[in-house]
């Protein structure tokens, strides 16, 4: 893929299904269902957060005075500094050899590795299967698995020309993988809908 | 509509495959009684779809209906959750190894493999199944809802007795019609037919429309009609070929014996019918009509007949004395005419004219049949002792409306047409039976038809007679009870292949008589050419 990328973030934490980075850019976090890609290795952003640098320290509230909310960030540069953004992706997938498998890769992601969104196309050519879904059913996420796979297939859809019936044939998978659970595909169709 | 409907899911020999639909095949499209063939691993199965039904994958979506007013979520849940099933019951296996295609179709011993492709049956497989309109085969009608022609084998048809069934008023007449002019056309047989309401030989009603024409009328060198009531002939303006008179002295004890409860005679009565031929001799219903108060107690004291019994039988008997047709002494001998007719490839049509009752039509069609087989069953033996085929009578065809009066459980032994039923083509003769009462019918005269055709029946009695001792007997009971009120039939049993359910080819317009006289290229001589006006 193109090395010309930006890279958004750096992986802080890292397993087999899951990897947590960092942003770069406070409040830069891409979209919760966003693809993302660290090296070899194809996550979809299923939560984040932004928190303070010190675990178990509480940002307190400076607004009081300010007119805006800006003015709160003006004011207090360091605020840049000691607060981070952060996003974890379920791993759905990996590329081997110039082909994108859509299941876990045999090694987790590197710790700082780089992070980036990928761009259309790689998009395009990912969800041209629909295997990563039983992946995201299949986790658990502090995030609903139905908002996050909704979110994210929403996102795709953009990329294709015809989006309903990308949108169609994604609701079929689902109603396959979910025969008997037809509530949770239900739930996740009623946020696809095209308006 | 893509031709492939789905594949197969489940299946058992005896229930048959369960075929789940693919999502563009809409449930609707699926009609009882099509034809679909299944591509197995290693044959192709030929089937009828028997059922069709609508499957969800999850209970919750028949209790709690997702909103299908969002086309999105319709085109989702349509062929995943939501889908049709259809029932197919295989009948035939066709195809499969070199061997195999030779054999042609082979009754269905296995099922399908899983997910298995199922397509709609193509004309050339139909074609495979039941052949193409050749020397042998005649066209009989469509399969329901194909183009198709359903070509029937009549040589083989012929072969045995067979059974046309159906409620009054749903085509039978128009359908045998059309058998009758196949087998005149494709068969070495000759027809008699017992012609209850003249509807055969010259014109034939049609229920709100122009009359329709005879056989006569469409081969005239190849019918005659024979007719009972010459003055009814004339008036209908029927050509007729010979007036049947029946001689007094013709009719034997046996022929009362099945009029027993028609005539309400009672056991005795036939009882005395039998002592009297003993004692009077050949001439003794003559004699019985004729008997004077005198003679009548001499009989009484020289027989041990009761006096009761006599009049019950006097009564009964002077009904038939009274039929026109009925004389004395018949100066010609109708049976040896209708034999001679028969023997030289002529169908035979003999009318009722007036005389419709039913005891008129048992004791003619009785005792006509009666002699002729027993003629057939002496020429068979004669050429079987000869051991020369050319010998051998023509195979004929009987046909007799309102079986069930000659084949009821109670005179189905003393008919002859129960005797033919059961001993089949023996001696060359088979019976084409045409009744609304299949349930009247004897058991064992039933299972030994060999081929039958019914149009809608809806008495369950009926339904069950009929289908008695056939395979798949519940899915062709949905079949057939869905069968339009008119001109509609199921087809089953040894001429067939499969049971099919079809609709007989038109007989009636001019490009239909056009149809019927042109195809007929074993027909022996070619229609005069006076025949041509009768199409304007």
């Amino acid at each position: 893929m193109s090395t010309k990328q930006n890279k958004i973030a750096e992986v802080i934490e890292a397993s087999t299904a899951q990897f947590t980075a960092q942003c770069y850019e406070l409040y830069e976090v891409p979209s919760l269902g966003a693809l993302v890609r660290t090296g070899d290795i194809y996550g979809i952003v299923a939560h984040a957060e932004t928190t303070g640098m010190e675990p178990g320290r509480k940002p307190i509230a400076r607004g009081k005075d300010a007119a805006t909310e800006e003015a709160v960030y003006k004011d207090s540069p360091q605020l840049k500094k000691l607060l981070r953004s952060e996003f974890t992706a379920a791993v759905v997938g990996y590329r081997k050899e110039g082909k994108i498998h859509q299941y876990l890769p045999p090694q987790p992601a590197k710790i700082h590795a780089f992070v980036y969104l990928c761009p259309p196309e790689e998009v395009d050519e990912f969800s041209k299967s629909f295997t990563f879904l039983n992946i995201l059913i299949n986790s658990a996420f502090s995030v609903p698995a139905e908002e996050v796979i909704a979110s994210s297939l929403r996102q795709m859809s953009h990329v294709r020309e015809d989006s309903r019936s990308f949108l169609v044939s994604a609701g079929k998978e689902l109603a396959n993988l979910l025969a008997s659970n037809i509530a949770r595909v239900r739930n996740i169709l009623e946020k696809l809908k095209i308006d | 509509m893509t031709d492939k409907l789905g594949i197969v899911v489940n299946a058992s020999l005896e229930k048959g495959v369960e075929v789940r639909l693919d999502a563009p095949v809409s449930v609707e499209d699926m009609v009882v009684g099509r034809y679909v063939t299944i591509e197995g691993q290693k044959r192709r199965f030929f089937g009828m779809i028997t059922d069709v039904r609508l499957g969800v994958t999850d209970e919750s979506l028949s209790i709690s209906p997702p909103d299908v007013s969002d086309p999105f979520i319709a085109d989702v849940l349509n062929g995943t959750s939501n889908f049709g099933q259809i029932h197919v019951t295989p009948m035939l296996t066709i195809g499969g190894d070199a061997d195999a295609i030779a054999e042609g179709p082979q009754p269905v011993k296995t099922i399908p493999a899983h997910y298995c492709a199922v397509n709609l049956a193509t004309e050339a497989d139909i074609e495979n199944v039941f052949g193409k309109e050749d020397k042998q085969r005649f066209f009989v009608g469509n399969p329901l809802d194909m183009e198709t022609k359903l070509c029937l084998n009549l040589e083989e048809f012929v072969k045995r007795s067979n059974g046309i069934f159906g409620k009054s008023g749903t085509g039978k007449t128009f359908l045998t019609r059309i058998l009758l002019i196949g087998i005149l056309q494709k068969s070495k047989a000759v027809n008699l037919i017992f012609d209850m309401h003249s509807e055969y030989g010259w014109k034939g009603t049609h229920e709100g429309g122009a009359p329709v024409k005879g056989l006569k009328q469409l081969f005239p060198s190849n019918v005659a009609v024979f007719t009972l009531d010459e003055e009814s002939s004339r008036r209908r303006k029927v050509a007729t070929d010979y007036v049947v008179k029946i001689g007094l002295n013709e009719i034997t004890p046996e022929d009362v014996s099945i009029l027993r409860s028609t005539l309400n005679l009672t056991d005795l009565a036939v009882e005395a019918a039998y002592q009297l031929r003993k004692v009077l001799g050949k001439d003794w219903l003559n004699k019985v009509l004729n008997l004077g108060e005198e003679e009548l107690e001499d009989l009484l004291k020289a027989s041990n007949i009761h006096e009761g019994s006599l009049q019950s039988l006097k009564r009964g008997l002077g009904t038939i004395g009274r039929l026109g047709f009925v004389v004395p002494e018949a100066k010609d001998d109708a049976v040896k005419n209708i034999l001679d007719y028969l023997q030289q490839g002529r169908n035979v049509v003999l009318e009722f004219g007036r005389y419709q009752e039913i005891a008129a039509y048992l004791l003619v069609a009785n005792l006509l049949s009666r002699r002729i087989y027993s003629s057939y069953q002496r020429k068979m033996e004669e050429a079987i002792a000869a051991d020369s085929d050319a010998l051998k009578p023509r195979p004929l065809v009987i046909t007799i409306e309102e079986a069930h009066k000659f084949l009821n459980p109670e005179v189905a032994d003393k008919t002859i047409f129960g005797t033919i039923a059961r001993e089949m083509r023996k001696y060359n003769v088979s019976l084409l039976v045409i009744d609304q009462r299949p349930s009247g019918i004897n058991e064992e005269v039933m299972s030994q038809l060999g081929t039958k055709i019914t149009c809608l029946l809806d008495n369950e009695r009926d339904i069950d007679a009929v289908l008695s001792g056939v395979s798949g007997k519940n899915e062709l009971k949905s079949v057939l009870a869905r069968l339009a009120p008119k001109q509609q039939a199921l087809i089953f049993g040894h001429a067939v292949p499969m049971p099919v359910a079809f609709q007989p080819r038109e007989y009636g317009s001019a490009a239909s008589y056009k149809d019927f006289t042109s195809s007929s290229p074993s027909s022996p001589e070619k229609p005069p050419e006076d025949i041509e006006k009768l199409w304007e």
